[in-house]
């Protein structure tokens, strides 16, 4: 254990506005498994990929084995010193066998029999790992079931031809595996760090951390905050760590009024849960209800299910996603306005140029778009001001409810309050809001929240009763459902 | 920059920004070069042919430019069909009656209507890509065209073929209908809830649809106007060339996707404009007079035309990665 | 046993197979002649042209493109063939060979400036017309000696197109499907994202693919030339539309690499004899490209339910 498998130091990347990693320094061993926690946007995903390669960061340097491999670091690199990545969404072709996939990562299997022995290359590690798998080397990926997607893509990971595996990352690697087959690969990554390998291993279940690493490692706002040995966390210092300790406790509790009362103004359950379980989401007129827990755990998929039930006459949507949700890039900042409320501004047959002036430029002075003019391209604006046009969209129609779909990623402090004031005062005259955020400082706004976890809701908080601990708590889960 | 000191810079910049501008202007310069070798034939002549052919493509590469508008992977491959039926419909019908006109006309959009709605039908029926429906469907378009029209030598109405050629001042009549079609269609596009569906949908499909557009009635009733647009062509050109013929359509599926390529339409979706579908369709027809009249061969004619297709979208570059 | 033949997967691979099994029982039925040497050989000559087209459509809709060009390009073909390649061949050849060089700086361009492949290869379709025409104003030339000999075969038992069918299908499935760059070409359509993170060179792989479809094309052709002596610009029109609906019938998907070369040519030989089978029943030739057009929909209704089925599980 002389010198660190991997070393980055000081590395930083921002987009746009948004500072993902400011300034992280990260030191795996060889022999461990490094456990890495963290709420939305703490920075892991964006580490990760500039540890795989995929991504370039501002500044920062990265080593290998103690060699200085900063300078046109890349996919290639990354795979020729030993690093594999285990991404969340699959990287393998769906129309090619499960050996075919293995022979996409190892180019020197060529020549006689190179179908058999891709075959048995990966054949032999899914043996290791996943014993009695029952994946065939020839089945095609495409008619495999998503875990066992998930497994072959692991095997490849850990498969060896002519440069030795030194390090393999696990993004959130048991998310569609059962208990019993996550537990097979918890134990082979116990295995492979005995004999010499490491990994790092990403899970929003901490119980598997616990159990699993040999060090953890806890980021916040894109800094690594906490790097201690395992033991010496427990599921609440964890969770404790992830949070912002400062925070003072959320001012709405003091002076917070419930409007629960009367019809609610829609209700809904997660498309995953059935009918009986766990809590309604329940929306009533005025209210400002947070979805809450870990990206990519059903909200999005709520929201848009909300959208196609209640129809555009009733409800808009926020996109977060700006750029494949929201934006259409070659209209002016007027024309995406104005898009949502078309159906208002008909006068005979033809939609009124006077009307559609009139809104954009009525919410260029409510929300504050910063342009010389509205008829500039959408792209000339900055990242906020996009996105509060996108906010002008859905507020300047006449629907009721307004669905928000983490709106407020990418975006500046300043545009942020002023957007929190205007749904205030939007609710306060009996608007709804539905707002899933990833953002634990937003749910103060909220006057009733819900966490989502595996696409089900796990928690139904009251702003009076709502905390950071309690949302970590119900967004991690001790272990697989 | 000098914008703010000359005030005639901005709109000058604004007009070289226009997509359709470049079609006219290589119209305008293939038509001079070409005056100075038409012995016999003015240069009014050689405009007044343009614009009669151009007609038609002008007719077609509207339906085609509001599909390609719809966004990648969607284009109207069942057009030289549809030309071929309702033309061969609407002449046996008609039978060389005036009297008939209307309905020829009637029974033409008919199978314009027809043809669009089996084609939509296809595409969410069967969950494959446009052109693969539209190309299906032409198949068997096509045969009961040829079925249908075998044998026939039938003349159009007498007042409908005087129509189609008649003249004003050298301007062909239906030439100015044209015009103003593609001037109210322009209108469609940019002022009615259904125009700035279609584009929006060719911009981001995802995004228009979580802005509440009607995305999947926008893209049925955008095929049926591409299949209305084609039998409306075929009806006029039936009646303009003496009769319907089987190959009458031949030559317009190409035709109708380089008027809109050529016209600065983005084959990538969501953004059209009208005016240069005219800029194109006279280009083509010029350069093919051009090629004529220096006496050059079809090979020749074949060969520049599908060159400057190729260059033409090279040069305005394709599907942007926006995705 | 049932289980594993009423997979969607195994029924949409049987799919082309029985289709065509069912349409040469249905020809027997009919013309019990057909069941001969002659017969055979009578009816299945032209599937071999259009089963290399149809390959060479393949190779092009495996990388998630279209070629509307492939009928004019196989029509240029044909020209060469007839005319420079018999009376100069070292011409010939040269041109011959720029053929599959284009195609090839075509799968360049197209990844290069990410043009849409509809409308450069509707382009192109034009310029190997108009070549042709340059080359070959009017129907004309002859077929060089060793092609019509080779095509008028004349082979003890089975007959010379299904021998050749055969090889074709069997030489295109081992390099595509059964080699390790094979693999990588076809994941390219699968997932061009992984592909490249592998750090494979997608242009390379669309160049590679583009010059399939080219060489393919040349041999259609030639092949075609072979079989009709003469040559004629727009001898191979068809074959653009016939090359894709050959290719679909043969169980090839529009987009994500799932092709099958002996689909395809399943898919040619199916579209040939649905016409033969036509005419047995004394349908009128003009319902020809209509019945094609039938087959297409139907096979395509009949995988769109498999999907679904699919989809439910």
């Amino acid at each position: 254990m002389t010198s660190p498998i991997v070393e980055l130091d000081g590395v930083a990347r921002s987009f746009g506005a948004v500072q993902a990693l400011a300034g992280v320094d990260l030191a795996v061993d060889a022999g461990t498994c490094l456990g890495l926690v963290g709420h939305n946007g703490a920075g892991k995903s964006t580490l990760m990929q500039v540890l795989a390669g995929t991504l370039a960061p501002d500044r920062g340097r990265i080593g290998v084995a103690g060699e200085d491999l900063t300078r046109g670091y890349d996919v290639v690199t990354a795979q020729r010193h030993g690093i594999r990545c285990v991404f969340q969404e699959l990287s393998l072709c769906p129309n090619l066998t499960v050996a075919e996939n293995a022979r996409v990562l190892h180019p020197s299997i060529r020549g006689r029999a190179w179908r058999r022995r891709a075959g048995e290359l990966v054949g032999a590690v899914l043996d290791q790992i996943f014993p009695r798998h029952g994946i065939a080397a020839d089945a095609v990926v495409g008619d495999l079931s998503i875990a066992r997607r998930q497994m072959v893509e692991i095997a490849r990971a850990f498969s060896v031809t002519d440069v030795p595996v030194r390090l393999v990352i696990l993004d959130e690697p048991t998310s569609s595996l059962d208990a019993l087959v996550a537990e097979q690969l918890l134990a082979f990554v116990r295995r492979f760090v005995a004999e010499g390998g490491s990994t790092i291993l990403i899970s929003h279940l901490l119980g598997e951390i616990l159990e699993t690493a040999d060090r953890v490692v806890v980021m916040r706002d894109g800094l690594v905050v906490e790097s201690r040995p395992a033991g010496d966390f427990s599921r609440e210092s964890l969770v404790a760590a992830m949070g912002s300790v400062a925070e003072a406790a959320s001012d709405r509790a003091a002076g917070f009024v419930s409007r629960r009362q009367g019809e609610p103004a829609c209700r809904a359950r997660p498309v995953g849960q059935g009918a009986g379980e766990g809590p309604e989401l329940l929306a009533h007129p005025g209210e400002v209800v947070g979805l809450a827990g870990l990206a990519g755990h059903g909200q999005t998929d709520m929201l848009v299910a909300l959208f196609e039930e209640l129809g555009p006459r009733r409800s808009a949507l926020v996109a977060g996603d700006r750029q494949t949700d929201g934006i259409f890039p070659l209209w002016s900042i007027a024309a995406n306005i104005s898009v949502g409320s078309l159906r208002d501004m008909v006068r005979g047959l033809l939609i009124e140029r006077g009307a559609e002036t009139e809104l954009a430029d009525e919410w260029r002075r409510r929300i504050g778009i910063r342009t010389p003019d509205m008829k500039d391209n959408i792209l000339s604006l900055s990242g906020g001001n996009q996105q509060k046009a996108l906010f002008a969209r859905a507020l300047g129609s006449t629907a009721r409810i307004v669905l928000m779909d983490d709106p407020m990623r990418g975006v500046d402090v300043g545009t942020k309050q002023e957007v929190y004031a205007i749904i205030r005062a939007e609710a306060a005259k009996g608007r709804t809001f539905v707002w899933y955020t990833t953002e634990m400082d937003e749910l103060a706004h909220c006057d009733h929240v819900y966490v989502f976890r595996d696409g089900r809701i796990t928690a139904e908080l009251a702003a009076d009763a709502l905390t950071e601990e309690k949302v970590l708590h119900a967004s991690f889960a001790d272990e697989a459902a | 920059m000098s914008a703010a000191r000359n005030p005639l810079a901005r709109p000058l910049a604004r007009l070289l920004e226009k997509p359709w501008l470049w079609a006219f202007v290589g119209a305008t310069l293939v038509w001079l070069a070409t005056i100075p070798f038409t012995p016999g034939r003015g240069a009014g002549d050689v405009l007044t042919a343009a614009f009669t052919f151009a007609t038609f493509f002008v007719i077609v590469g509207i339906g085609q430019m509001f599909v390609i508008t719809l966004g990648p992977g969607n284009v109207d491959l069942s057009i030289p069909a549809t030309i071929t039926l309702a033309g061969s419909v609407a002449t046996k019908l008609m039978d060389g009656q005036d009297a008939l006109i209307a309905l020829g006309f009637v029974a033409a959009l008919g199978c314009g209507l027809a043809v669009g709605a089996v084609n939509y039908a296809l595409i969410r029926a069967l969950r494959i890509p446009p052109i693969i429906a539209t190309l299906s469907s032409s198949f068997l378009i096509q045969s009961t065209a040829i079925a249908y029209g075998r044998g026939l030598r039938i003349k159009p109405p007498p007042m409908l073929a005087e129509f189609t050629t008649a003249r004003i001042f050298g301007m062909p009549v239906l030439a100015i209908c044209v015009i103003l079609l593609a001037a109210v269609m322009a209108v469609v596009l940019e002022r009615t809830i259904y125009g700035r569906s279609v584009i929006a949908i060719g911009q981001n499909q995802r995004a228009a649809r979580l802005a509440g557009i009607a995305v999947d009635r926008t893209r049925l009733a955008t095929y049926v106007m591409s299949a209305l647009f084609a039998s409306l062509c075929g009806y006029l050109l039936a009646a303009f060339s003496g009769g319907a013929s089987l190959n009458m359509g031949e030559e317009y599926l190409l035709a109708s996707i380089a008027v809109v390529v050529i016209g600065g339409t983005s084959v990538a979706g969501g953004f059209a404009n009208l005016p240069g579908l005219w800029g194109a369709a006279l280009f083509l027809f010029l350069i093919v007079t051009m090629l004529n009249t220096y006496g050059l061969g079809a090979g020749i004619r074949y060969v520049l035309t599908g060159l400057i297709i190729i260059a033409v979208i090279t040069a305005a570059g394709g599907r942007k990665p926006l995705r | 046993m049932t289980r594993v033949l009423l997979a969607p997967r195994t029924l949409r691979a049987i799919l082309p197979a029985v289709s065509l099994a069912l349409l040469l029982a249905a020809i027997f039925w009919l013309q019990p002649r057909t069941m001969s040497y002659t017969g055979l050989n009578l009816m299945l000559n032209l599937a071999i042209p259009i089963a290399l087209a149809t390959i060479a459509q393949m190779f092009v809709l495996c990388v998630n493109e279209l070629d509307l060009s492939i009928g004019a390009y196989v029509g240029y073909v044909a020209c060469v063939t007839a005319t420079w390649l018999v009376d100069n061949p070292p011409l010939g050849i040269a041109a011959l060979l720029a053929g599959i060089l284009v195609y090839a700086g075509l799968g360049a361009l197209i990844h290069l400036r990410n043009l849409p492949s509809i409308v450069v290869t509707l382009g192109m379709s034009f310029v190997w017309l108009g070549v042709a025409v340059l080359i070959l104003p009017r129907p004309g030339g002859t077929s060089p000696e060793w092609i019509r000999w080779l095509m008028k075969l004349h082979t003890p038992v089975v007959p010379f197109p299904i021998i050749a069918a055969t090889v074709i299908a069997v030489v295109v499935h081992v390099a595509l499907m059964r080699t390790a760059y094979g693999s990588i070409l076809r994941g390219a359509g699968g997932n061009p994202r992984a592909i490249d993170r592998a750090g494979w060179s997608l242009l390379k792989i669309k160049v590679v693919m583009f010059a399939l479809a080219g060489l393919f094309g040349m041999l259609a052709g030639m092949a075609l030339i072979g079989l009709t002596t003469s040559g004629d610009a727009n001898i191979a029109a068809r074959y653009t539309l016939l090359s894709i609906a050959g290719a679909i019938l043969g169980g090839c998907e529009f987009v994500g690499g799932r092709v099958s070369p002996a689909g395809a040519v399943i898919g040619a030989i199916t579209l040939t004899l649905a016409g033969s089978f036509l005419s047995f029943l004394r349908i009128s030739p003009d319902w020809q490209i209509g019945a094609t057009g039938a087959i297409l929909i139907l096979v395509l209704a009949l995988r769109a339910l498999i999907n679904r089925a699919e989809e439910r599980r």
